[in-house]
């Protein structure tokens, strides 16, 4: 409690938090927050400014743009989670066993791992989407293939430190099966830079999410995605700039926060971990 | 450093390998028959042979396997659906504007980089290296496909100084597109200049050389900054690589008629030997930058080859 005190008192780490918080609330709340139904169209006022009744405008079909923000920030958190569950779970797992181990599970696993990590950013998702087909379980799918190289790296590498020690080889002596000790001693030990890990993880991966539909390859229409509402958006710049500027603001705010949050945490968690991201 | 430069490059051949396996594998990983996905719904029982045996499908997957290896060798990527051509000669057309548009990108990250790094590095916690940091915090969460649509807004239609899209208008035309891609490398190189950099102002030989006379400029500038700029040389040289990516998004917002385009249409027109090769070469260069980045931190910083 005393930790978290002195880590509210800064300023990005409480920017972070705040900023979290409302993105996970705007998701939560969306039936209720959101002012009108994020799908009805009214063609006949389309691209309109905004406006008292309409805060951030309406878009190229006549929906309110606002509506469309607070729902999209389901679809982009549902795609964050789901990633961040899928990849940590693999990864944690992966790396576990490759570090303990050690031997052809570690080779085969890392070797997996570097040609991976050969790829620049997202182009492997690109590539997975591409020949698997745009959709949201499918941008999922793919950012969480990619997504647990981070987790069995670094558990791996935190595994081969832990193994080693004396209370490991204790349990061993005990009797204590190798699952027993993985789990039981040595995945408590990793615990607080996998949490970093996800944090920083969920805003790469809304970014992601956001880069895929952008390019048409993610989240198909009529689902609120803040990368589709911002491809739309590019069609009428110069026309209706709104457009572009309150889904592209929404996606900064969100991946700002979260990126201000896993910062603040790897200090509050344990600093000498810092090295490690 | 002939040791060192085989033995990074015996490193890079499971690799590269591993590569061509996953870009290999791609085609069998789309859903049901693909030569049935393909040849597109409703396409007659001949177009769907036809695409099966021009892609090879019909052969075991070893035979596929080694004809595919065997053709790279010879430098045949294969032939695109959409156009008939040779996918190689697309992406020769298509190579030169994504590589200009990256080097374009480093550039407008250099010009703000180097001087705001080593500003706020020598007035370190002044309120320059403040809004240098808030910069830096501001270009690395920017979304590129939320940073270019506001630059047209403000330079292509707003006050109308630059083409709002394509390559045909010269130098004009680039601009807007390098500043959207080089912002996020700016923000990171700024950081890592700073950091760098202030650390050797702490070293004794900067004071030493003060001591001696020298000016604090010269200090800077002659003795410091040089050995500050060996981490930074490596970043700049790797993060090229990551530019390759930022390019598939940059080009598709100013319609930039590069390799990061012409995959993003491939893969929009189901164009699977064009797709397969624009992520090959992508894929491949990146590597081939990583390595000679290697390289060359092994040059600037002897101690690496050691380890």
């Amino acid at each position: 409690m005393k930790r978290f005190k002195r880590l509210l008192r800064n300023f990005a780490f409480t920017f972070g938090l705040v900023l979290t918080v409302l993105l996970v609330l705007a998701a939560l709340a969306a039936p209720l927050l959101s002012p009108y139904d994020p799908d009805v169209q009214d063609t006949s006022r389309r691209l309109e400014a905004p406006s008292h009744e309409h805060l951030l405008g309406l878009d190229d079909l006549g929906r309110d743009v606002l509506s469309r923000i607070v729902w999209g920030a389901r679809v982009s958190l549902r795609v964050g989670f789901s990633v961040v569950i899928l990849a940590s779970l693999l990864g944690v797992t992966l790396g576990a066993i490759a570090g303990y181990f050690g031997g052809a599970a570690d080779v085969i696993v890392m070797r997996i791992c570097d040609i991976l990590l050969a790829f620049p950013g997202i182009l492997l998702a690109i590539a997975l989407v591409a020949v698997l087909g745009p959709s949201l379980n499918n941008v999922i799918l793919a950012l969480a293939t990619i997504g647990w190289v981070g987790y069995a790296r670094l558990v791996r590498g935190q595994v081969l430190k832990v193994r080693e020690m004396e209370y490991v080889t204790a349990a061993k002596a005990l009797g204590a099966k190798s699952p027993r000790v993985i789990v039981r001693h040595v995945l408590p030990n990793v615990v607080n830079p996998v949490i970093v890990m996800a944090t920083l993880g969920l805003a790469g991966a809304i970014l992601s999410e956001a880069s895929l539909s952008f390019l048409g390859l993610g989240v198909q229409p009529p689902t609120p995605s803040w990368g589709a509402m911002l491809t739309a958006g590019r069609r009428y710049l110069g026309l209706a700039n709104h457009l572009a500027i309150f889904p592209g603001a929404a996606i900064m705010l969100a991946v700002m926060g979260l990126n201000f949050l896993g910062d603040g945490l790897i200090d509050a968690l344990d600093p000498k971990y810092r090295k490690d991201f | 450093m002939t040791q060192y430069i085989i033995r990074r490059l015996l490193q890079m051949i499971p690799i590269t390998l591993g590569i061509l396996t996953l870009i290999f594998s791609l085609i069998h990983l789309i859903p049901g028959d693909p030569a049935v996905q393909i040849a597109g719904e409703g396409a007659r029982p001949e177009d769907v042979h036809a695409v099966r045996v021009a892609l090879g499908l019909d052969q075991p997957l070893w035979k596929q396997y080694i004809t595919y290896l065997d053709h790279l060798a010879h430098g045949n990527l294969g032939t695109s659906f959409r156009t008939g051509t040779s996918v190689a000669k697309e992406i020769r057309d298509r190579y030169p504007a994504t590589i200009q548009l990256a080097l374009g990108s480093m550039l407008v990250a250099l010009l703000v980089a180097f001087p705001l790094g080593i500003i706020s590095a020598i007035y370190r916690n002044s309120w320059i290296d403040n809004v240098a940091r808030f910069f830096a915090l501001i270009g690395v969460s920017m979304p590129s496909f939320w940073f270019g649509p506001l630059l047209i807004i403000a330079f292509a239609i707003n006050h109308p100084w630059f083409p709002v899209s394509g390559r045909e208008g010269g130098f004009k035309s680039i601009v807007l597109p390098s500043v959207t891609m080089g912002l996020a490398l700016a923000a990171i190189l700024t950081r890592m200049i700073r950091v760098s950099l202030a650390e050797e102002l702490n070293q004794l030989y900067v004071t030493t050389a003060i001591a001696k006379g020298v000016t604090r400029a010269k200090a800077i500038f002659r003795h410091a900054l040089k050995n500050a700029l060996i981490p930074v040389i490596t970043i700049l040289a790797l993060q090229f690589g990551s530019l390759l990516t930022g390019a598939i998004i940059t080009e598709q917002i100013f319609s930039w008629p590069g390799l990061g385009r012409l995959l993003v249409q491939s893969i929009t027109t189901r164009d699977y030997p064009q797709v397969q090769a624009s992520i090959l070469v992508i894929a491949l260069t990146y590597i081939l930058v990583n390595f000679f980045s290697d390289l060359l931190y092994g040059v600037v910083d002897p101690r690496i080859k050691l380890e």
